[in-house]
């Protein structure tokens, strides 16, 4: 009987935030739409490594399983993308897994991407209603609007924009594409445009849009193909109109 | 006045709605999530949300809302709280319109309406096919809101084990444990709400997500909290196949014109796109010429059944259909249905705009749930409030496709005020509870831990996980036989006894996913045991429930609630009339008007 066709992992193991790193190499039986996701769920059942050394089942978050969630983002081959959609038959081997490199390290490949959620506190990311009681229908939106917001919240917070920007690193607090993105999103709306200044104002701190430096790498990282860098145009506008106003008005 | 304390565990669509309720009374809430809310498996809903807003003047109303939704759950679903929830659901479209969801528009700037199984209305608000992912950012965000004002406190890498209950029955709070220092902690809590979901994984492969075990719901069950309609889930008519996952095609490329057909020569060797019409099946069309390619769920999945298994039609022998959209303007697809097209192109590297899709039905919700009360959405145990999926009470014996959203939204919005008023109405609060109910709950979940982590076995929990699945898969979805189910049941015991010498791989007390998915593995199979053994007696079929030995639904013995507990290593059924005091059962068909 021929051999069976194998697939070729290397996967980047950390035990803890403090551990040191090392590579571990596993060799899988390969299956038919096999993606980076059944990769880690054969080796958490039969966890040996390629050279027959016993070893823990690897740590990686996960949920939805198409791409729709954020949870499984990692460096695969290099590239920040998501666990799921990346099928084996379409990557070079041996296939190399790493965490993204930005967030503060769990263990294996799972990762701390709370520092986007804070991000999201900080621009006021949401429309303030005034409570759930009924206060009847919501404004009208016309369509071209909805056409231009909805890709906006396609947004799944993966954390992919802030891995590949240069400008995100531990000198800066710079907040990323994404949380930008919101902020446009929100000030699109009818009753999201009345705070429209208090989240400029946000972005205008440490850690705000003054930080891009236009290299361009989150809207090509996106798996959601949102329109980042229009999304960093339009805010940064915005952003100096008001800056403009405030200094004309004194 | 002492100030209460509520627990939300879950933060789909329920929980987060729970939330926002209870934050909203000025009450403080705990909200406990495997993972960060806004990863939970609501952004997997796709095709939109039941409202009777009568937006296209063809005359809908919340009453025909309300008898779509009886009807297609083959009465079995308790009616008065239906009727509410439809009555109510123009309202929360109102809501979540106020909140920012960006729901597709017509040209004048109001909501669009497309039409669903089920029904023959334009009933279903959306935003793209990502309808789901939409509405739960609106109220990720709301909930966002109140945690930056300090009214929701979140615990978003942690996993229910148990509720703490003390002597006299009555949950005083929660026993939890941290995903990455799995260290085991109680939470004190007047009132707790579960909103956890679905139960996909005790069938291995679904179209739920990873979190969507049920394990919440059987550690519940095994504390003593009822279980209602277990044998009734919903088999999704068109999934794509995967290995790890069936993904599913929503409902809403039907809604949007799609259709499902067959070649009707099982040899047929053409691409699907040179199969004229005249060779084409067209099955549901045929059978069903009232509601066509939108008859419910369960009709459509057991209709693809019969092509493959008996008519012998599935595409090149394998159990496939095409779900065709091929004839509908690109522009309308990647308006209407982007979302959902591209899931196919990127898991089938084929584009859907230009070939058909080729789809087979999938595990995809649960009606059964924890068993609620007909008013509020409380539990068997006092101070236990149950939402969304998990619980049992809106969708009968199967439900309407973009029932789901509306049913989360509603039974949360209910639980969270209900479980304001239990805890402000209490004599003694949690908070007076003995230490030591605390103390021994922790110390029982911490015993099993470390059991767990030192023992010696030979068991693989994927392993068994696997198995579980392919039994449950094989016996106990579209057609069920009581003999099959004898022996599946009697096969998910023998995995009760193999899990006993169950071995973890990994031993260390960081991060270790191993020790949660062996603790959700032995809910699992309980879970497994009440819906095999609630089908195996209900010797009827009615909705997703369908047994050939009994192929007509059985009023005279069968049209009640099951109630399952949980004791001494059996489950326990009982059973329970169905409130039918607003519409009278009638019989159920979709090939002609209703």
């Amino acid at each position: 009987m021929a051999d069976a066709k194998l697939v070729i992992v290397k996967v980047k193991r950390q035990t803890g935030p403090k551990e040191p790193a090392r590579w571990e190499e596993f060799s899988l039986k390969w299956r038919p739409s096999m993606n980076v996701i059944i990769c880690l769920r054969d080796i958490a059942e039969n966890p040996v490594t390629r050279d027959g050394k016993k070893t823990t089942p690897i740590s990686y978050d996960s949920n939805c399983l198409e791409e729709i969630c954020g949870s499984c983002a990692m460096l695969i081959n290099g590239k920040a993308r998501m666990a799921c959609s990346a099928l084996v038959d379409q990557l070079e081997q041996p296939i190399r897994i790493e965490p993204l490199s930005k967030f503060p390290l769990v263990r294996d490949l799972t990762v701390d991407r709370q520092f986007m959620f804070e991000s999201l506190k900080r621009v006021k990311a949401w429309i303030p209603i005034d409570g759930t009681y009924d206060l009847g229908e919501g404004p009208r939106v016309s369509p071209e609007t909805q056409e231009q917001g909805y890709p906006l919240s396609n947004c799944i917070s993966c954390g992919s924009c802030l891995e590949v920007c240069p400008q995100v690193n531990e000198h800066s607090q710079f907040m990323g594409a994404a949380i930008i993105s919101q902020v446009r999103l929100f000030n699109l709306h009818p009753t999201g445009a009345m705070n429209k200044n208090e989240r400029l104002a946000a972005l205008m701190g440490p850690g705000g849009i003054q930080d891009c430096a236009n290299a361009q790498n989150c809207v090509h990282a996106c798996p959601k193909n949102i329109p980042l860098t229009e999304s960093i145009a339009a805010v940064n506008r915005e952003v100096w109109k008001q800056a403009l106003l405030g200094w004309l008005v004194g | 006045m002492r100030q209460p304390k509520i627990i939300v565990v879950g933060g789909g669509l329920a929980g987060l709605m729970a939330t926002i309720r209870v934050a909203e009374s000025g009450v403080p809430v705990d909200l406990f999530s495997i993972v960060p809310v806004k990863r939970s498996h609501s952004v997997c809903a796709q095709g939109g949300i039941n409202a009777a807003k009568n937006q296209k003047g063809e005359g809908d109303t919340t009453a025909k809302h309300f008898d779509d939704t009886i009807y297609g759950g083959d009465f079995l679903a308790n009616q008065p709280l239906v009727k509410r929830m439809c009555e109510a659901a123009p309202g929360i479209i109102d809501l979540l319109d106020r909140m920012g969801v960006m729901f597709n528009r017509t040209p004048e700037g109001l909501l669009d309406y497309r039409r669903f199984g089920g029904t023959l209305y334009h009933r279903t608000a959306f935003a793209g096919a990502t309808t789901g992912q939409q509405l739960l950012y609106a109220l990720d965000e709301q909930v966002r809101r109140h945690e930056s004002e300090g009214k929701v406190k979140k615990f978003e890498s942690s996993t229910f084990l148990s509720a703490v209950i003390d002597e006299g029955g009555v949950c005083r709070g929660i026993c939890a444990m941290d995903l990455r220092t799995m260290e085991v902690k109680t939470f004190v809590a007047d009132a707790v709400i579960f909103a956890t979901g679905g139960i996909g994984a005790i069938f291995g492969r679904s179209t739920n997500s990873v979190v969507c075990t049920g394990s919440a719901q059987s550690a519940l069950l095994q504390q003593g909290v009822d279980y209602a309609n277990g044998e009734f889930i919903q088999v999704h008519p068109t999934a794509i196949p995967g290995e790890d996952k069936l993904r599913l095609m929503s409902e809403s490329a039907r809604g949007e014109g799609g259709r499902v057909w067959v070649p009707r020569n099982p040899a047929e060797k053409r691409a699907p796109k040179n199969i004229p019409e005249a060779e084409r099946f067209y099955f549901l069309e045929e059978w069903y010429p009232k509601y066509g390619n939108l008859v419910p769920r369960d009709i459509a999945t057991r209709a693809i059944h019969r092509i493959v298994y008996q008519e012998k039609l599935g595409i090149d022998g394998q159990p496939a259909v095409y779900l065709d959209v091929t004839h509908i303007p690109r522009e309308t697809l990647d308006r209407k249905l982007e979302g959902i097209l591209e899931i196919y192109e990127k898991f089938c590297g084929v584009d859907p705009r230009e070939e058909p899709m080729k789809v087979f039905p999938a595990m995809h919700y649960t009606m059964g749930g924890i068993w609620v009360n007909a008013e509020d959405q409380a539990t068997s145990v006092p101070g236990i409030y149950a939402a969304g999926e998990c619980e049992y009470q809106y969708h009968g014996a199967n439900r309407l496709g973009a029932n789901s959203l509306v049913s989360c939204i509603f039974g949360g919005g209910l639980a969270g005020p209900a479980a304001v008023k239990y805890a402000k109405n209490l004599q003694a609060g949690a908070e007076s509870t003995a230490s030591s109910v605390f103390d021994r709950e922790k110390k029982r979940q911490e015993e099993k831990n470390q059991a767990l982590l030192t023992q010696d076995g030979s068991e693989n929990p994927i392993t068994i996980w696997r198995e579980l699945g392919d039994i449950m898969t094989e016996h106990v979805t579209v057609t069920r036989i009581n003999k099959n189910l004898e022996k599946a049941d009697a096969q998910i015991r023998a995995l009760q006894e193999r899990y006993k010498k169950i071995n973890l791989s990994d031993r260390t007390r960081w991060s270790n996913q191993t020790l949660n998915f062996a603790r959700e593995l032995e809910n699992m199979i309980i879970l497994a045991r009440v819906v095999t053994v609630g089908a195996l007696a209900r010797n009827e079929s009615r909705g997703a429930h369908y047994k050939p030995e009994f192929p007509e639904r059985d009023d005279a013995n069968w049209l009640k609630t099951t109630r399952a507990k949980w004791a001494n290593n059996e489950v326990q059924l009982t059973y329970e009339p169905v409130d039918i005091s607003l519409i009278t059962p009638r019989p159920r068909r979709y090939d002609a008007a209703k």
